[in-house]
């Protein structure tokens, strides 16, 4: 990270460009857009040493109203730029903003190599569980049986819950938050900014227009306590307005169960402690089904792991060890005849 | 019939080799003989001897397809000489034939009365009929026109590798290496390199090198001993410019002169492939010239090894993608995005038979009208052609330095012909090369991303970790002003007509086109492009000699098209292009010139014969 420069003083200001932000009015991806420009000047990297790269749909606007560099691509590939980007540059700080259509539909191959290479880039996936800038057809995250503009009749087949993806994906970074939990969010974007590899956080996103209120029943102020698991690492994974209920493994069925504390003599002892380094209970807190469980939010998984562009390149440094470049040594290698 | 040799019809009892100018030989197998390893070798020994040559391997797409099936048969053909070489030949002056297959399938080519070298050991009743004969061609009247060797190669190489008691399946793999050997006598070839070459290659199996130059020398014995000196020839040495030569491949050529790129630039390349039918091959020479910074990617898929590259020239490197028909059409939209961001990049197209994946192993020239109009919207970029296998090193360079100076991607025409054609190649000295000079822009002051070079109408190329230089760009339409997002109508007419002057002003910065072979004006032209160049040289050459007024162009600048090319099409009476497809550069020839330009096609997954070429410019000429 040499050429970082340290800017302690940079603002949220700082990382505001000119334009105009032209999402719907209460749109969703507004406070996840302020909320990451005041994170930014928090990492101490100067607004040149950042790249903001995106697909299609309307997160992938994104990169347009930061202050920094940005590369709005095409449909889908994003990670196959921010890859190339990370290739051609190890030093700067590479985040990648993708909504649940360009990430997981037309972009889900690109996306699984990303997470499954630990390329070290950030991955924000906007999860609205429709399509938007298309004006309303069902996306791979949308619910089984939903009423759609393209599936009148109810959309039939299963979602894709993207933190799972990503934890299957072998992602060494996966966490969860919703957009209108500012404190939360930069708390997890933070965590996300400091992993060293593909940190990947999956963002509830509403979409006021397509699919307002989608995640009200564990969102919405009078919901969220009892329906929202906030994990964090080395505490017990509690929640409920009165913080009286939790996780415990199932003995039995090796799975999830929700025990109330002070009933049936369950105490807090009982209660699971979060690891966000064991991939298998991430996996289970990720694939809660809702609303017999909560929905966890927070880092559900962190691990470390070698990134790509690093091996590739101490792969190059150590040829470059071995071998002086000489062109000319090059292009006259193999058997020669001279005339 | 017998293990000794057995000649149909032969020349006379004479020891001393003839001296032949030049010939062309075929190697014929199943797919497991060898034969590409046996043709590379003896391409290398022709090559040391000063021979001017060019090759044409020919195999089948299966890797291991039924072993003495006809469409198992795998060929190597090279034309070598004492005078410039510039096809891999026309009809075989000899056929090396290890299976009945192979010579059911090859022996058509062989010309009258041309030597034919057969492992009769291998025709056996069950490769016969896998073959398809019903009776053994080899005891019939059927190979009367030609000089037969029908030799036990099998046998004769168990024999010669017995002492180093490998299996006889092992011992069996050796045959083409006998067989080599008998060519290598028969050419009076130097045993030397090849021996070397196998030693190095299977140093970790001792006895199979031994056992493979065993064999080696008992075909070279082999000559020696069964009087068949009447099939010794001696091709002198062509003459050639002064300088170092060696062998080369169209794809070791375009990884060459990637590394090049790179290293005249200074600016290092990021590769960005998926394997791909033929065109993987440069993708594994520069995985190892990593000490050249060349780094390499290989992306999950073909749109992704371009996302890598335009992600890494987006970033301050030379970004370059490489692959072939099916990989250039998933490659299209982000051809778009490198357009309209306008971005260096190379594009190399090794292309092969079509549709779909149409003949994968199999030449053709049909990707033209793609790579020049084949994109969503007005998205002009610049497409060049290489026109044999040491071209592509050349045209690989000019590729990188007008992506760099122009900032537009580039795409690069080679084909599988001069893929996995060779031909000798003189080494250029590095300072003869030409300078690829890099300007990334770092003054802020009055900067904005699409800011014009009013001569080159490039825009300055700002990349990240820049200060003072933060903007965004991406595949919305730009302003021409400011270079933000900008819906006006006017605008995009501006900037669509702003890149189509910026490509089209790349012809200033070209060479005129220049004619070949003929007058600069008559009868007629003949007007090639790509890997057309050596058979159309050599058919016009030889119209010449027998007096037809015709001249030969080819072009290595598509689009744009050379500045006087116009002008010297309607110097002549007539323009014929021949191509690899059915009609393709001919429809551009015409549409932008408005000249009578007639077709001559053909798709057949198998370059020109000189011959098809001088047939139908006599027919031309006198129609």
């Amino acid at each position: 990270m040499s050429n970082i420069v340290e800017t302690p003083k940079l603002t949220k200001k700082d990382f505001e460009s000119d334009q105009d932000v032209r999402w719907c009015p209460g749109c969703g991806d507004y406070s996840i857009l302020a909320n990451v420009q005041r994170m930014m000047p928090e990492l101490g990297i100067a607004p040149e040493n950042v790249v903001w790269v995106s697909g299609i749909g309307c997160s992938s606007r994104f990169p347009y109203y930061m202050n920094t560099y940005g590369f709005h691509t095409i449909h889908g590939r994003a990670p196959a730029f921010a890859m190339g980007i990370r290739m051609a540059n190890p030093d700067l700080s590479v985040w990648l903003v993708t909504g649940d259509g360009d990430g997981l539909s037309i972009g889900g191959n690109h996306l699984m190599h990303a997470v499954r290479r630990n390329l070290d880039i950030k991955v924000l996936l906007f999860n609205n569980r429709i399509y938007g800038l298309t004006k309303g057809q069902y996306s791979p995250t949308s619910e089984l049986g939903k009423a759609t503009k393209s599936t009148p009749t109810g959309v039939p087949d299963h979602p894709v819950d993207p933190a799972s993806f990503a934890i299957g994906c072998s992602g060494s970074f996966v966490a969860r938050c919703v957009d209108t939990d500012a404190k939360h969010m930069n708390e997890v974007l933070l965590r996300a900014a400091k992993h060293v590899g593909t940190a990947f956080v999956e963002i509830y996103q509403n979409c006021v227009v397509f699919n307002d209120a989608a995640f009200d029943a564990f969102t919405a102020k009078d919901k969220r306590d009892e329906h929202q698991l906030k994990v964090e690492h080395g505490k017990p994974l509690l929640f409920g307005a009165q913080k009286n209920k939790g996780l415990r493994i199932d003995p039995r069925t090796l799975g999830l169960e929700v025990a109330t504390l002070g009933e049936n003599g369950v105490t807090e002892k009982d209660i699971l402690i979060h690891d966000e380094m064991n991939s298998t209970i991430a996996m289970m807190l990720a694939r809660m089904p809702f609303p017999a469980f909560p929905v966890a939010v927070g880092v559900l998984y962190a691990t470390s792991r070698p990134t790509y562009a690093r091996t590739v390149h101490a792969q190059i440094e150590a040829e470059k060890a071995k071998t002086k470049p000489d062109l000319q040594k090059l292009l006259s290698s193999g058997n020669t005849w001279t005339v | 019939m017998t293990q000794q040799a057995q000649t149909v019809s032969g020349g006379s009892e004479d020891q001393t080799a003839k001296t032949l100018q030049g010939a062309v030989v075929r190697f014929a197998g199943d797919s497991g003989d060898g034969m590409q390893v046996t043709g590379s070798q003896f391409t290398v020994a022709a090559a040391l001897a000063g021979n001017d040559l060019a090759t044409f391997p020919d195999y089948p797409a299966e890797i291991r397809a039924p072993a003495g099936t006809t469409y198992g048969v795998s060929g190597f053909q090279i034309n070598f000489a004492a005078k410039d070489v510039f096809t891999p030949g026309d009809a075989p002056d000899v056929l090396v034939a290890m299976n009945p297959a192979a010579l059911k399938t090859n022996v058509k080519d062989l010309r009258r009365g041309g030597l034919l070298i057969v492992n009769s050991g291998a025709f056996t009743p069950q490769n016969l009929k896998k073959a398809g004969y019903e009776t053994n061609p080899l005891e019939g009247d059927s190979l009367d026109g030609y000089a037969v060797l029908a030799i036990d190669i099998t046998k004769n190489t168990v024999a010669a590798v017995k002492e180093t008691g490998i299996s006889t399946k092992e011992a069996n793999r050796c045959k083409n290496f006998w067989t080599l050997g008998l060519m290598f006598w028969i050419y009076g070839r130097d045993l030397e390199p090849t021996i070397k070459w196998v030693q190095s290659k299977f140093k970790r199996e001792p006895a199979i090198a031994e056992a493979n130059v065993l064999a080696l020398k008992g075909g070279w014995a082999y000559g020696e001993t069964a009087e068949i000196s009447h099939f010794r020839y001696e091709v002198p040495a062509a003459p050639q410019q002064k300088g170092t030569y060696r062998n080369i491949g169209g794809n070791q050529a375009t990884a060459l002169g990637i590394v090049a790129a790179a290293q005249l630039s200074g600016v290092p390349v990021v590769f960005g492939a998926y394997p791909i039918t033929p065109a993987s091959d440069v993708l594994h020479d520069l995985a190892r010239y990593k000490a050249y910074d060349v780094a390499t990617v290989q992306a999950e898929d073909e749109i992704a090894a371009i996302c890598v590259a335009l992600g890494a020239s987006y970033a301050g490197r030379i970004g370059i993608t490489a692959s072939s028909g099916p990989g250039i059409a998933l490659k299209t939209e982000a051809m778009g995005l490198a357009i309209t961001t306008e971005l260096p990049l190379v594009i190399i197209n090794v292309q092969r038979g079509g549709p779909s994946t149409g003949l994968p192993t199999k030449t053709e020239q049909a990707d033209l009208l793609q790579a020049v109009y084949g994109r969503n919207g007005e998205a002009p970029l610049c497409v060049l052609a290489a026109a044999t296998p040491g071209d592509c090193f050349h045209m690989t360079l000019e590729a990188v330095r007008l992506a760099v100076k122009y900032m537009t991607p580039v795409v690069l025409l080679t084909d599988g012909y001069l893929a996995n054609g060779a031909e000798p190649w003189r080494v250029p000295s590095v300072s003869e090369l030409p300078k690829i000079e890099v300007t990334f822009r770092k003054d802020p002051e009055g900067f904005h991303p699409f800011l014009r070079d009013p001569e080159t109408l490039a825009r300055p190329w700002a990349v990240p970790g820049t200060p003072g230089l933060l903007h965004r760009i991406g595949g919305i339409e730009k302003d021409y002003n400011s270079g933000h997002i900008s819906y006006d109508p006017d605008n995009h007419e501006k900037m669509s007509k702003t890149r189509a002057a910026k490509i089209a002003g790349i012809a200033k910065d070209v060479p005129e086109q220049k004619i070949e072979v003929g007058a600069e004006s008559g009868k007629l032209l003949v007007l090639g492009w790509g890997s057309t160049y050596g058979a159309i040289r050599e058919a016009v050459q030889r119209s010449r000699d027998r007096g037809l007024d015709v001249s030969h162009a080819h072009l290595k600048y598509i689009n744009p098209l050379p500045r006087n090319l116009g002008d010297l099409l309607r110097r002549f009476e007539r323009v014929l292009v021949p191509e690899m497809n059915l009609g393709q550069l001919v429809k551009v020839i015409r549409s932008e010139y408005l000249v009578p330009a007639e077709s001559f096609p053909k798709m057949k997954g198998h370059p020109f014969k000189i011959e098809e070429i001088e047939d139908k410019i006599r027919q031309v000429m006198e129609s």
